[in-house]
This record gives C-alpha cells, sequence and structure tokens, in this order.
C-alpha cells in the first residue's frame, strides 16, 4: 500500500511495461495456473499498448476474480457472478474503454450464467476470460459446474454424478461472437488468443484450462504433452485453395464449432468461432441516440424537456 | 355555456332551468372495466383542472390481468388545495352490474348514482340515493355508431360530468383535441360526438343536478402554467432533469413506466436505459455507469428490490452513487401487485447484509416525486452513496397538475469527470469524501485504483486489519450522519405543540394534513408532521416531538409483532421517546382521512372527537340538503 507512491510514476506517454502493469503481489498458490494466464494479460497489453487510463480489469468472486488487484489499470472486484453486467455498463457507459473481466468456472457458469447468456446475445463490446479450473478453489473445494462426474470433492464425497457443462458449447450457444479455448500451460497460445479476443468488435470470450494445484491438481494432464497428453490446436482455414484447407477450421461456421465442441475430452484448442456479422449493442445504442438526436434536431437537454412539459399543459 | 359544436337538440343542451348550487368539492367515483378509458376521465379532468382554478386529486386501482376485470377510478376535484382523493363518493358512476354491486356502499347518503341502465338494474326505491339511469352504451351507439358500445363511453360520461358540474367546456373539447389529435380525424370526430350526447343529455332527466365550484378566494397563483403527469412520470422526469442519463432496469408493476419513459427519452438526451435480464443485472449495470462517472438509475418494486440487496451492499462498500426507486407494493412476496402499502420501508433502509447505511427518501405527491428525484441525485453525488427513492403504488399512478419547473434554474448538466486526478489521489479517503477517479481519468502517480467489496485500505487494496474494518465502517456511517446535519427541519403544520402531532410519510402526507385539519376544527390543538428523509431523520426530531402529549405515525403497513408499524418502530429507536403510537393498516388502499381521525381519536381523549366521528356527512350533491 504505501509502497505504492514509494515508486516513481512513469512518465507521461511511456510505453505499457510489465512493469507498469504490476500491482499487488497475487495471493494464488505457488504453481496455480493463474500466474501464467497474468503474465498472459501483461504482454497482451504490452502488445496492444492502449492508454493506460482506458484500460478496465473488473472481476466477480474467485481465486481467479482476484486478478484485478494484481493489474495497475481502473478496475474493480465486484459481486459474484454479476460482473458481466456491471462491464457492461463500463463497456456501455464509456465508448473509448477497453474492458476485460476475469473469472472461474463457478463465476462464470453457475452463479453468473444468467448473465453470461445475455451479455453475449447483446454482444456488449468487451472481453472475458474464465479461467475454468473444474473446482470451488477459493471455499476450499466444492463441486463446481465443469467438475467432471465422480471427481470428488467436499460437497460430492464419493464423485460428482451431476453432468458437468460443456464450456465451449454454451459459449456458443449464448451467441458469442467469439469464442476460444485456451490452456494456462500454453502461453504464446494464451497471448495470441487473448490479443484477438481483444481486437474483436463484440462480445469475445476466452476459456483457459487452469490448474488448481491446491484442490484438483492434474486435471488437465490430458492435454499437457511432456505429461503425457494430446495438444490439438484448431487448424483455422486460410482460404489459399490448397487442398489442405478444405479440411481446415472456418471459424465463422457455427455449425463447424459446434461439431469441434462435441470432440472428446481434451478436445482441440484454438478460435472455435469468430464472426463480424452481428452489430455490437454499443453501436445499435449510438444508432438509437443517433437516430432521436436526428428526430428532435438536436435540440439541447433544457428544450427537450421544455417541450415535454408543454405538452403535459 | 354551450357545446362548442353541438347542434340544437330538441330537450338537448338548453341553458339548465335552475341556478346551479355552489359546492366546494365532488369526489366522483368511476366504476368499469379496466379497458373502458375510465381512467382517460380521470386524465382530462385532471388536465383540465391544471389549467383552472380548481384542483384535482385522483385514485386509481387496476387489476394486475392484462384485460377485462373491475377497475375504478376515483376523481376528486375542487375549489383549493385537494390534498386527498377523498373517504365515500359523492357520485357513483356504475358501468355494469358488478360496478354498482361492489361501489354503491361507497356512496354518501345524499350521493347520486348516475348508472348504466343498459347493463344496470339498482335496488328499487333505495331513497338513500339520487338515481339517474343513463342508458350509457345506447346513447353513445347512438352518437358514433357501433363500435360506442365498447370505444367512447368514457367520452360521454365526460360530457355528461361537464354538463353536471358546469365545467369549461372549450378547454375540455381542446384537450380532446389535443389527446387524439395524433389519431385520425375521424377518432377526434368520434369523440367530440360523444361527449357533446353525453353534454346534451336531456336536462329534465338530470332532475336538477346542476352544480358550480365556489369561486376562488386567496388562492395565490404562481403565475406559472400547471403540467399534469403522474407519480411515476414526476420521478422519471426529476431524474431527467438531475442530469441522469444512464439507467438499467427490469419490468415489474407498478415500476415499469418509469423504465419505459426512461427507454424512450434517454436516447434523445444521448443517453442510454438497458432493459436487463433480471433485477441483479440492472442495478450491476446501473454501477457499472456510475463507475465511469455517471450517476445511473435502476428501480423496482418491492420482491425487486429484495433481488438487487446484495449489490446494494456493495454499493455501500464500493462507495459508488447510485439511485434505486422503489414502487412499493403490497406484499410479501407477489402480495397485492397493483395495491398501495408502505411496507418496505425497514428493506429500504436496513436490507442488505452487513452494516450498510444508505439514504431513503419519500415523495409526499407528485410535485415531490420530481423533486425528490432531484434531491436524490444531489446527495448521492454529494456523498457518493446509494440512495433509494421509496414511492408507492398510490403516487406512482395517480395524476395531479402542478407548477412547471423553472427548468432553467434547475437543470444539472450531466457528464463524467475524467479530469486527471494528483499524485496522492486516494479512492477511499477516511477523514474526507470519496471521489472516484473514473477508469479514463489519468492518476498522477500513476497507481490505478480499484473499487472493490472487499474491506480496504485507502487505496482500495484489500484488508484484513481489524483496525481498518472499523475506520471504514465508522466513515460509512458518518457520512451519512454528515449528510443528516444538513438537512432542513420537516414540513411541519398545524399547531406548534399541543395533545397530538401526527407523522406520516409518503403518499399519506394528504390524508394526514387533511386528517390534522379535522382534529384541530373539534378544538384539539394538534400538528402535522410530514417527513420526506426517511433515512437518515432530520435533525431537531426529538425536540419537536417533546412538544405534544403524543406522536402518532400512520402507515400503510402491518403493526407487526411489538405492535408499531415500520416507521413507529425506528422512531421509538431512535428516539426511545414513549409518547410514539402507530396507526398501520393493511387493505391494499390509501389511507381516507376519517381512518387517520379515528386513529388519532384512540390516543387524544376527547369527547367533541368522538361525537364528530360519528357524524355521517351527507354528500353536498343531495337534491335536498
Amino acid at each position: 500500500m504505501s509502497t505504492a507512491l514509494a515508486t516513481p510514476p512513469p512518465a507521461p506517454g511511456a510505453p505499457l511495461t510489465k512493469k507498469i502493469l504490476t500491482a499487488d503481489h497475487p495471493t494464488w498458490c505457488p504453481g496455480c495456473g493463474d500466474f501464467a494466464v497474468l503474465a498472459s494479460f501483461y504482454r497482451v497489453l504490452e502488445k496492444l499498448q492502449y492508454p493506460h487510463e482506458k484500460i478496465v480489469t473488473f472481476a466477480g468472486i474467485g481465486c481467479s476474480s482476484r486478478f484485478p488487484y494484481f493489474v495497475n489499470t481502473h478496475g474493480g472486484h465486484y459481486i459474484h457472478g454479476r460482473a458481466l453486467p456491471f462491464a457492461a455498463g463500463i463497456s456501455l457507459g464509456n465508448e473509448d474503454l477497453h474492458v476485460f473481466v476475469f473469472g472461474g468456472d463457478g463465476d462464470g457458469f453457475s452463479i453468473g450464467g444468467n448473465h453470461l447468456v445475455h451479455t453475449a446475445r447483446k454482444n456488449v463490446n468487451l472481453t472475458y476470460v474464465i479461467m475454468d479450473n473444474s473446482v470451488y478453489g477459493l471455499t476450499k473445494k466444492q463441486t463446481s459446474p465443469t467438475s467432471p462426474i465422480g471427481f470428488k470433492t467436499k460437497t460430492d464425497p464419493t464423485g460428482a454424478i451431476d453432468q458437468p457443462i460443456n464450456p465451449m458449447r454454451t459459449l456458443l450457444n449464448t451467441g458469442a461472437t467469439f469464442v476460444a479455448r485456451s490452456h494456462a500451460t500454453q502461453v504464446n497460445h494464451m497471448v495470441e488468443m487473448m490479443t484477438r479476443a481483444a481486437k474483436h468488435q463484440g462480445f469475445s470470450v476466452v476459456e483457459i484450462l487452469s490448474e488448481c494445484v491446491e484442490f484438483y491438481a492434474g486435471a488437465f494432464d490430458s492435454s499437457i504433452p511432456r505429461k503425457g497428453g494430446t495438444w490439438t490446436l484448431i487448424q483455422e482455414k486460410k482460404n489459399d485453395g490448397t487442398p489442405e484447407d478444405a479440411a481446415r477450421h472456418d471459424v465463422t461456421d457455427e455449425v463447424a464449432a459446434f461439431k469441434l465442441a462435441g470432440q472428446a475430452w481434451p478436445g482441440s484448442f484454438g478460435v472455435f468461432y469468430e464472426s463480424n456479422a452481428r452489430k455490437t449493442k454499443n453501436v445499435l445504442e449510438a444508432e438509437l441516440v443517433a437516430k432521436a438526436r436526428e428526430r428532435t434536431k438536436n435540440a439541447t437537454d433544457l428544450q427537450l424537456l421544455q417541450s415535454t412539459f408543454s405538452k403535459m399543459r | 355555456m354551450v357545446s362548442p359544436n353541438t347542434p340544437e337538440t330538441p330537450g338537448g343542451a338548453a341553458a339548465p332551468s335552475a341556478a346551479p348550487r355552489s359546492i366546494h368539492d365532488v369526489v366522483i367515483r368511476l366504476a368499469g372495466n379496466s379497458q373502458d378509458g375510465i381512467q382517460s376521465i380521470g386524465g382530462f379532468l385532471a388536465r383540465l383542472a391544471g389549467r383552472t382554478d380548481q384542483d384535482v386529486m385522483t385514485y386509481m386501482t387496476i387489476p394486475s390481468t392484462i384485460s377485462g376485470g373491475p377497475s375504478i377510478f376515483q376523481v376528486r376535484m375542487g375549489t383549493g388545495d385537494i390534498l386527498s382523493a377523498g373517504d365515500r363518493a359523492d357520485m357513483l358512476v356504475a358501468f355494469y352490474q358488478h360496478s354498482y354491486d361492489a361501489h354503491i356502499g361507497s356512496l354518501r347518503p345524499g350521493g347520486v348514482l348516475l348508472y348504466d341502465s343498459d347493463h344496470v338494474k339498482p335496488v328499487e326505491g333505495d331513497h338513500r340515493f339520487t338515481q339517474v339511469s343513463v342508458p350509457i352504451t345506447s346513447g353513445t351507439v347512438e352518437a358514433v355508431g357501433g363500435a360506442g358500445k365498447d370505444k367512447g363511453k368514457n367520452i360521454y360520461i365526460l360530457g355528461l360530468i361537464a354538463r353536471i358540474f358546469d365545467l369549461d367546456v372549450t378547454k375540455l373539447a381542446t384537450l380532446i383535441k389535443e389527446r387524439f389529435g395524433g389519431k385520425s380525424e375521424d377518432v377526434v370526430r368520434n369523440a367530440m360526438l360523444a361527449f357533446d350526447a353525453g353534454f346534451a343529455w336531456p336536462q329534465n332527466n338530470l332532475r336538477d343536478l346542476f352544480y358550480r365550484f365556489e369561486a376562488v378566494d386567496g388562492v395565490v397563483s404562481s403565475g406559472r402554467p400547471q403540467i399534469t403527469l403522474d407519480g411515476n412520470s414526476a420521478i422519471a422526469y426529476g431524474l431527467l432533469a438531475a442530469g441522469v442519463r444512464h439507467g438499467a432496469g427490469y419490468p415489474i408493476t407498478p415500476w415499469s413506466s418509469i423504465m419505459e419513459i426512461l427507454r424512450t427519452e434517454l436516447p434523445k438526451y444521448g443517453g442510454i436505459f438497458v432493459q436487463c435480464e433480471d433485477e441483479i443485472a440492472s442495478i450491476s449495470t446501473a454501477l457499472g455507469f456510475s463507475y465511469t462517472g455517471q450517476l445511473a438509475i435502476t428501480g423496482s418494486s418491492g420482491p425487486g428490490l429484495s433481488l438487487k440487496m446484495e449489490a446494494l451492499g456493495w454499493a455501500t462498500m464500493a462507495e459508488m452513487p447510485l439511485i434505486v426507486v422503489n414502487v412499493q407494493r403490497g406484499g410479501p412476496s407477489t402480495g397485492m401487485p397493483t395495491n398501495v402499502e408502505q411496507s418496505d420501508l425497514l428493506q429500504a433502509i436496513y436490507g442488505s447484509h452487513g452494516d450498510a447505511p444508505r439514504v431513503v427518501l419519500s415523495p409526499k405527491n407528485v410535485e415531490d416525486c420530481f423533486y425528490t428525484a432531484m434531491e436524490a441525485c444531489r446527495i448521492a453525488r454529494e456523498y457518493s452513496t446509494p440512495v433509494i427513492i421509496l414511492t408507492d403504488q398510490a403516487v406512482s399512478t395517480r395524476i395531479e397538475a402542478f407548477d412547471e419547473p423553472d427548468l432553467p434554474s434547475i437543470m444539472v448538466k450531466p457528464g463524467a469527470d475524467l479530469s486527471p486526478r494528483p499524485a496522492d489521489f486516494k479512492p477511499y479517503p477516511v477523514n474526507a469524501l470519496t471521489r472516484h477517479a473514473p477508469p479514463g481519468s489519468v492518476v498522477g502517480s500513476g497507481k490505478y485504483p480499484t473499487v472493490t467489496g472487499l474491506e480496504h485500505d485507502e487505496l482500495g487494496h484489500p484488508t484484513g486489519s481489524s483496525k481498518l474494518h472499523t475506520q471504514m465502517t465508522a466513515k460509512r456511517r458518518d457520512k451519512i450522519k454528515q449528510l443528516a446535519a444538513t438537512l432542513p427541519a420537516p414540513e411541519l403544520s398545524g399547531d406548534s405543540g399541543g395533545e397530538a402531532l401526527l407523522v406520516t410519510w409518503g403518499s399519506n402526507w394528504g390524508p394526514g394534513r387533511e386528517a390534522i385539519a379535522r382534529v384541530r376544527k373539534v378544538g384539539i390543538k394538534a400538528g402535522h408532521l410530514h417527513l420526506r428523509h426517511i433515512n437518515p431523520f432530520p435533525p431537531g426530531l426529538a425536540a419537536t416531538f417533546a412538544r405534544y402529549h403524543k406522536v402518532i405515525v400512520a402507515e400503510i403497513n402491518d403493526e407487526g409483532l411489538y405492535g408499531y408499524g415500520q416507521l413507529a418502530m425506528m422512531l421509538r429507536a431512535a428516539y426511545a421517546n414513549p409518547a410514539i403510537e402507530s396507526i398501520t393498516k393493511t387493505d391494499g388502499l390509501t389511507f381516507k382521512v376519517s381512518e387517520i381521525v379515528s386513529g388519532i381519536s384512540k390516543h387524544v381523549e376527547s369527547q367533541a372527537l368522538d361525537a364528530s366521528l360519528g357524524v355521517s356527512r351527507r354528500s353536498p350533491l343531495a337534491v335536498q340538503p
């Protein structure tokens, strides 16, 4: 806290570096996958070089939702599961901002499931990163909506019995216009996915498998090559007319994306779906304003309200 | 007076034979079905009052079903200040048999029953009332054709009422043309035909019912034009005047019309109102707007406010300004969604978890809805706090006319303060009011703040320090106390000391004021204190209470387990004054003046007051008074 003022402020307009972007030391357990997500996010911001004051990192509740304290940008820590509608207010409230939301699988798919659906449906311009560890870690090992059947937790001591959510299928169903999947052991891939998500106009979401070493060690080993797993990258269509291109994934093809989402565990990683066909809510609302302003011939606020009152006389 | 375009019809609109009798005020209850447009009769009369010297108070019940179902609209019209919708009716207009059956009991002795002879058979030989049989349905059909069976009966009745009470027909005709002007010419013509037919209904059938309101005496006009609107609209436009350009909500009766207005109006002002997936998303989106530096509004009715409570706790902890409108209705749960109740007071003050002090204001009438909304915005910005506007179903749907606000002098300029913050900027200074740095503003130290629901230090970093939690809890409490010290003394009328002080809040102001006038008339020294600031209380209440033998709080909620309504309980807890008593009720209706007077009589010994209760007042409309 007091050390915050001890470091000299960066020169105005100085490039954003990891050093500038680093804030409080993370409270995560040693070995937590979230450290790698944080390191990747610093690299994303270093790459994008947005004006420092226009970056917002926001989160709900959970281990991963502590994220905003560790990134030196405007930001906040909201209530459990509701960070998305809050972030929608930020995005719609100030068009100039770059809004990033971080959260876990419980925050996003369980308590916040409804908000995920509707923020995606409205295509609010923001980027959502879900750090999925398939367990409730902050509350010390209860079943999460992505815990596989048979996983033993304090709330399912004989193993989880409920069908888990398929995150990719769920996200595709919401109508999100950018859906990608990554892995906390693949830093370059995370940087690429988050960068593309940030650049996307509309609701972009990246799900990152991020291991909880304390309560679900080894959860994602099956996609870590050095642990004997398979790391399968989605080969995106290049439209180069080659015969092999026909087999590649068309990111604008929703049906193909659903097919990828239906693959057996651990599935593929990369961009499942990306479309710019739908306008963002930000654009649609701006169009409403523009039309209304045209109809009212850019009357001042005072003229508008006075004319309303004169009709009530 | 003659209707401007009424053809001369034999036995029609000839000048009435007798001179009109003078009356002070009249209560007209219109009983029909919700699709009969009886509300618009009230609307016309209220707007007419706004353009003349008469005053009008309306009261409406609508069923929560979409179409069909009984509905009433009560209008009280008269000279000078009309403060309540009236207790019993002087005139009942019954469209159907069920309207007659359900409401004949509300008619005062000597009152007038106007019934649709096509649908209603009243009890024969009921000499308590003047019965006037009017073929409302067939008369309307005759005037406008077959469509009149469903549409136009309301305008026909309006014409009849205009005739009976000698209303300004030229102004009414103008209002009708304005109202229907946006539709086709046929609609305006049919409306005028129906109006004229009602107005011209043969005089001799009206049995000399002909009245005129007393000349206005001593009423000081502000010289400003009057505007006519309902309470929910007044809140919406108050927020616009206060510079609110952002909001989010979810539909629930009776809150919805506020969000409908804002959704339509805000884009004209460059603003935005988002319809969200639920109540929690609504308050969250509104808080997101506020976080960008632009005070936002969300709202709901009882159950929806409950859903917003966790987020409201965050708003207190993170010290985020926010306006939350709660239009109270009968509860708990879905309860009586189209009836009035004041049972959300404790929820508004204490709902949510933890020690979460916040500001609660309540408007007393439609005009006050406008100014309360403006005050709420000022407080939210100045103290960086959530403010709840606690209104109710009765005032939300009621139509009143009041002085048009002087907009040039009160309009607040919207916009976020994105100016650079100095290097020593702290989002949560322990000894000063919080002033957030919205995203987009440069912070001189290069260290950007986190707004948070965790207990935090002055820079917004999470803390587990007991010392800091104690300090910050006190900070959040003390800023509300700091606000309390600035509040004006509440409105006090009547005697400044004596037997009884009546305390009201919200829409009970009008009947409370009339009740105290009635109590004082029989020689009891009594005062009336009305609270707009429900939390925190304004200063000086203890001293005011001490000047009366009894302090009687009237509110529309249950006496609870300990015998006191919600505000009475708060006042007893705050001031430990055993003289504080409680009048409560839970019938889903606004207070009648007589109910308050009778409640006061239980706590004040006075034979004169008791005697006055027994008197059944005859209607001033009685043919032989």
